[in-house]
């Protein structure tokens, strides 16, 4: 008797919280929209960023469909491209030289509008510097509460899947679940293996155009050229930090070791905010995320910030004079000495191998 | 228009040189007794806002804006130290359900009508929850142009031109006023405020304000299932010389 009554007090209380939730589709319902992805992808001058395609893995993952969204001018070809991507159903591509530079104000809208034509329950897309610069307009026109830069998901059915994301500079790890009809993500590329670039054989199709005024003029852009492999994705780093004194020296250690090693460079924001390498190049929670095979770094103490960015790499290496310095507690292999003769020897030895 | 109205929110964060900790329950990260600060990437929007006074350009007034706990009138009186003419604080309850970036954004949204502000500059994350989500969305609420990530910022006129932080570089966008700004590091080099400063910010107005004070509904969206700490790495071992780390480097397979 006692128990019945106390069953049904706590099922009222749980249609009370239920109906407190703000939702605004009945998600509980047998017909709730089945799960399919809208995959935003970014493209320059014609050529696909192909660490974008990080999205479509996402995707996948998710379960559903995935369908990819490219717009610009003259992209059609990259649209023709993306279809060869294996675990992408669709391609939409809307041909139009306003949507070139990624503008938010006019590019917001227009994904907003192929969303609501297709109907897509998530819209995924990288955590770079256009899926950051966007996304938030998108999710916000859709009023629903973006889930940034996730670095996995788990999902028994689409009622509770769960993002999980680093917080406070990777130092805590949060798992959450969204109550938005519409789910806006950006994901972290590093944790989503891009995916087959063969293969794939998607249906083509032209998206709608809302064709919005953009009040934004883009004026110029000045990228850092650079023949060796991109920061972001290459399965070598070397990376340097304060200790290599000046620009002069990070110019005369850091591109001999990359070129022996075929890796990127990287360098901590003191070496940065000193003048010695791009701002490009900044490793760490408020530069790039990057999770190689090997991160090698010279003359780096291993500040917070800095470790959130490369810690997720495969193999640390660390040369540095103090045997104290915190990047030796999360270094695989540590050298303590003077990175101005050990840089040098082991440019040269790696020469020689 | 007589000049810039700009509005600078701010956010109170755990200090950026301390090391958080998760809570034995898993559910968030401990916050009782941990030094607490201004998130870096305000006090550069605060002192971009100050500068751009500094440089003749005429601003009619900056608002220092936060919305969160009682505590966070201190960082406003920061604000205020460094040049901030006024402060709205919105107070938020530890008990309450905390905002997420689309509440703060509407809330922003409703700040901004109410002070006719023209220019809002915010930091592009702050340090905690990471999401880098508050500026560009109340831009697409207000329907106003947005720059992110900015590293220099011009205003001549009506007219804004910005050079933005993006990968691989920097590009240069430009807009009429009104418009949203999000500071990248390396913007400028904030200032310390003085001691003088400080006991005059102590007499600037700094207006207190509830949720219900907006009449906004903003129900979290997001439900945290649980924190937990990262896996952690073991440091490994330490080499004689670079033949050893060579050596040790094939036998790990990184070479």
């Amino acid at each position: 008797m006692f128990s019945t009554a106390r069953k049904s007090v706590l099922r009222q209380a749980r249609t009370q919280l239920r109906l407190s939730q703000p939702t605004a589709l009945p998600q509980y319902s047998a017909l709730r929209r089945l799960l399919s992805t809208l995959a935003v992808l970014d493209q320059r001058d014609g050529k696909l960023n192909i660490a974008s395609l990080a999205a479509v893995t996402a995707g996948t993952k998710l379960g559903g469909s995935v369908t990819a969204f490219v717009a610009g001018s003259g992209v059609k070809s990259v649209a023709d491209e993306v279809a060869k991507v294996k675990g992408v159903e669709k391609i939409i591509y809307v041909d139009n030289d306003a949507y070139d530079k990624g503008l938010p104000e006019n590019y917001a809208p227009l994904v907003v509008e192929n969303i609501k034509k297709g109907g897509y329950t998530h819209i995924v897309t990288g955590h770079s510097a256009f899926g950051k610069n966007l996304m938030p307009r998108v999710a916000a026109l859709l009023d629903t509460q973006q889930i940034s830069d996730i670095t996995g998901i788990e999902s028994e059915d689409s009622k509770s899947t769960t993002f999980i994301r680093p917080i406070y500079a990777g130092n805590a790890i949060l798992t959450v679940q969204s109550s938005d009809s519409t789910k806006v993500i950006t994901v972290r590329g590093t944790a989503f293996p891009a995916p087959e670039t063969e293969g794939g054989s998607a249906s083509i199709a032209e998206g709608v155009d809302p064709k919005v005024e953009c009040p934004t003029e883009w004026v110029s852009e000045d990228l850092a050229k650079s023949d060796r492999p991109d920061l972001g994705s290459a399965d070598k780093v070397v990376s340097g930090g304060r200790g290599l004194k000046s620009k002069e020296e990070f110019d005369r250690l850091m591109p001999p070791l990359a070129d022996a090693l075929g890796a990127a460079i990287g360098a901590s924001r003191a070496a940065v905010d000193s003048g010695f390498a791009d701002n490009s190049l900044q490793v760490g929670q408020t530069g790039k995320n990057v999770a190689p095979q090997l991160y090698l770094c010279a003359g780096i103490s291993g500040a917070i910030q800095h470790l959130a960015g490369m810690k997720d790499s495969k193999v640390i290496a660390a040369i540095n004079k103090d045997p104290e310095a915190p990047i030796f507690q999360v270094a695989d292999v540590g050298l303590v000495g003077d990175l101005f003769e050990k840089v040098p020897e082991l440019t040269e030895k790696l020469k020689t191998q | 228009m007589s000049g810039l109205r700009i509005l600078v929110p701010i956010k109170r964060v755990i200090d950026y040189a301390v090391k958080p900790r998760v809570n034995r329950a898993q559910t968030a990260v401990e916050t009782a007794n941990v030094k607490h600060s201004m998130n870096p990437f305000d006090e550069l929007s605060i002192e971009e806002a100050v500068r751009l006074r500094e440089r003749k350009v005429p601003v009619s007034e900056i608002v220092a804006f936060s919305a969160g706990p009682p505590k966070s009138q201190d960082i406003l009186r920061t604000a205020m130290a460094m040049g901030a003419d006024r402060g709205i604080h919105v107070v938020v309850e530890d008990k309450d359900p905390q905002l997420e970036p689309l509440g703060v954004a509407k809330l922003l949204k409703k700040v901004v009508d109410e002070q006719k502000s023209n220019l809002v500059i915010l930091g592009k994350q702050s340090i905690d929850d990471d999401a880098a989500q508050t500026g560009q969305m109340l831009a697409g609420l207000l329907n106003w142009p947005q720059a992110t990530q900015a590293s220099k910022v011009q205003v001549e006129g009506e007219t804004v031109t910005v050079t933005k932080e993006v990968d691989g570089g920097v590009e240069t966008v430009r807009a009429k006023l009104p418009m949203i700004i999000t500071t990248d590091l390396r913007l400028n080099e904030p200032r310390y405020a003085s001691l003088p400063n400080i006991m005059k910010a102590k007499k600037k107005p700094l207006e207190k304000k509830t949720l219900k004070d907006y009449e906004l509904d903003a129900a979290p969206r997001l439900k945290t299932i649980k924190v937990t700490e990262p896996p952690p790495r073991k440091g490994g071992v330490k080499v004689e010389d670079v033949d050893g780390m060579i050596s040790k480097l094939k036998e790990l397979g990184a070479l």
